[in-house]
């Protein structure tokens, strides 16, 4: 049984540069009880792949494909039924707490909107409500917060309200966008650990967006690496974590400090995310590959089933050490491809 | 709150007070005067007219009695051209006339200019969108001196439905085309800072977190839109009310409406000192307290802004 799914999603927008294709052909889902999380470098199109799913993109913006949420189709649904799943069977937790607040309305008023609207309850009772979960999330002095406008509160306090309004409705899935970024570690373990509760005493289904490994690790049942806004390797989070079979996967593990202990030194990934008008031809990540060979440049590969639930787009089938990521080493195999 | 007012007041005052001497003294040192005409009067007659106005006095007496006057007795003193007027009677005939008209101008172009600006930012790229861009073009390169007479010759000349001037104490036959021809402009500039700050405005993360919540459409506007698209008009707003209620020199002398702007012309080649001076203090006090409102406005609206 799925919660979410998401077939063929593509998102492109319309620029002076011409077409941009942030997002390519997503598949995925998730389950009740069950959280996904999304990982990839800053601009590989994570952010977009939610918001076309929630029916949130920019006006340059257009989305093709399949978005069905318990069943009933999401994209091109008529706004008025929309408008009844948003915020209430479906939250979003936005990246960026410090602007996705309304700095002309007391957080109060922002959070009893949505149990006026979704709920039909009265002021009173909804701002009882909004008191209680703004507890849940751990913000001291509840009341006094509900009385203040965002301006008036740290990053880590409004990003702790954007979680406590998301979870208003206790909605059916919740996306998260970096939702712990603005804050302190302990803070920050305990929002995980709330989400965590959510998966397992409500069953929600968890889509996770984060740049931390560590709380892949902690908090994901499957995960998806995505590069240049496709999909580059997907599985159980044990599997990828413990055997990348894509090079970016494994440089993205190698570059992280919690993952593997007792390291001396990090190996980040050397060069940029490429440019989305401008993708290098066959694999999108082949300039910076340190395993490519000749084919890498001429043909993209597919995104393939390795092994049972367990998707690929690499052509290389061999070992992947540390010592491979050595940049002397990338240098060299750049010469020989470049000589072929 | 009150403490940012009585501040505001306490730079408002000076600033009038400044603005009174300088207008003073600029009429004092600007040549010729009230009464060097073509044939110049005997030189008896006019010490006596000099001594009538006080103009005998050191200037610096004439300032003082000018300022204590204009404080304690709200007066402007006499005209010096029509001998049995005071400034103040004269300003009251044609002021009511301009604010009339120009508060009507005034509000009607603040509703039809963020009505379609609004309209035109939330059918963005929509032939209504078009329309209102459009429309809002043709009247801003439509100047009133364009305007007042197009109006005549549609709704005089060939329809014979209004008018073509006077003012008969304000009836609304007489008020409808300077108050077109004066706010149509206003009007296109409102509708086009309306629709491009709603459309930023639109484009804001906490728009996307409303619509996330799955608030509807008119919602999401109303309620979380509307305030931070309409800051930017508001600055535009106070001066625009001041430049509309003193009315325009064109529309006054095409439609003889007898408003302030007429006067002001008038009094300009009569070498009307006084008179010129009193319309400049009231253009200035009413300057003065409309940008003092506006930003007693902002910070009232906008709760980030301390005072
Ligand atoms: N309105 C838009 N018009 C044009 N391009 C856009 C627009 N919105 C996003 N993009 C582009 O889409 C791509 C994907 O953006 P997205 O926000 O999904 O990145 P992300 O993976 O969430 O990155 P980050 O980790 O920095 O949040 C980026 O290259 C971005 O420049
Ligand atoms: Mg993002």
């Amino acid at each position: 049984m799925t919660m979410l799914e998401v077939t063929d999603l593509s998102v492109s927008f319309r620029t002076q540069a011409g077409t941009v294709r942030a997002v390519d052909k997503m598949n995925f889902s998730v389950a009740p009880g069950q959280t996904l999380a999304i990982v990839g470098e800053s601009g590989s199109g994570k952010s977009q792949t939610v918001m076309a799913a929630m029916g949130l993109l920019a006006n340059n913006g257009e989305v093709e494909g399949s978005v069905k949420f318990d069943g009933r189709e999401l994209i091109g649904m008529k706004s008025g039924d929309l408008n009844k799943i948003r915020g209430q069977d479906m939250a979003m937790i936005f990246q960026d707490p410090m602007t996705s607040l309304n700095p002309y309305l007391r957080v109060e008023d922002q959070m009893v909107e949505v149990l006026m609207f979704h709920k039909n309850m009265k002021r009173k009772e909804a701002i009882d409500r909004s008191e209680e979960m703004l507890k849940t999330v751990h913000l001291p002095d509840p009341r006094r917060i509900l009385r203040r406008y965002p301006h008036e509160l740290s990053g880590g306090q409004r990003q702790r309200v954007m979680i406590a309004m998301a979870l208003l409705c206790d909605p059916k899935v919740l996306i998260a966008d970096e939702p712990t970024t603005a804050l302190d570690v302990t803070v920050q373990a305990q929002m995980l650990k709330l989400f965590a509760e959510l998966t397992d005493k409500f069953n929600t289904a968890l889509i996770i967006i984060t740049h931390d490994l560590g709380v892949v690790a902690g908090l994901a049942d499957e995960m998806m690496v995505m590069y240049a806004g496709r999909v580059v390797e997907k599985g159980s989070v044990d599997e990828l974590f413990y055997d990348p079979r894509h090079p970016y996967t494994f440089g993205l593990l190698h570059s992280t400090p919690h993952v593997q202990q007792g390291r001396d030194r990090l190996a980040p990934i050397k060069g940029l995310p490429p440019n989305l008008t401008n993708l290098p031809p066959g694999c999108a990540f082949n300039p910076r590959c340190a395993f490519r060979f000749d084919r890498c440049v001429k043909e993209r590969p597919a995104l393939i089933v390795r092994e049972h639930n367990r998707l690929s787009a690499c052509f290389y089938e061999g070992e992947m050490t540390e010592h491979d990521m050595e940049e002397d080493l990338v240098h060299d195999r750049e010469k020989d491809v470049a000589a072929t | 709150m009150l403490k940012y007012i009585l501040k505001r007041l306490g730079i408002a005052i000076p600033t009038l007070l400044i603005l009174i001497v300088f207008s003073f003294v600029l009429m004092r040192v600007a040549p010729g005067g009230p009464f060097s005409s073509e044939r110049p009067l005997p030189p008896q007659v006019l010490a006596n007219v000099n001594a009538k106005f006080g103009l005998d006095q050191p200037w610096h007496i004439q300032l003082w009695e000018y300022l204590v006057g204009i404080i304690t007795r709200f007066d402007f003193g006499p005209s010096f051209a029509y001998t049995d007027r005071t400034v103040n009677d004269i300003i009251m005939q044609g002021f009511p006339v301009t604010l009339t008209y120009g508060a009507w101008a005034f509000v009607l172009a603040v509703l039809i200019g963020c009505a379609l600006g609004i309209a035109a930012a939330v059918r963005h790229n929509t032939w209504l969108d078009y329309l209102a861009v459009g429309t809002s073009i043709g009247a801003q390169v439509l100047p009133n001196f364009v305007m007042a007479p197009l109006l005549v010759i549609v709704f005089t000349l060939w329809l014979g439905w209004l008018p073509g001037g006077g003012w008969r104490g304000g009836q609304w036959p007489y008020v409808i085309m300077p108050v077109i021809a004066l706010g149509t402009s206003y009007m296109a500039s409102i509708a086009r800072i309306t629709r491009s700050s709603m459309l930023e405005v639109l484009s804001s993360n906490f728009i996307r977190t409303a619509r996330a919540k799955g608030m509807p459409a008119t919602h999401v506007i109303v309620r979380h839109a509307l305030k931070p698209a309409l800051m930017p008009l508001l600055s535009y707003l106070g001066p625009a009310f001041v430049g509309m209620v003193t009315g325009s020199v064109i529309i006054d002398v095409f439609f003889s409406t007898g408003g302030i702007g007429q006067l002001f012309t008038n009094s300009a080649f009569n070498r009307d000192y006084s008179v010129i001076m009193g319309i400049t203090i009231l253009l200035g006090a009413l300057t003065i307290s409309f940008n003092l409102l506006v930003d007693i406005l902002y910070a009232w609206i906008d709760p980030r802004i301390r005072y």
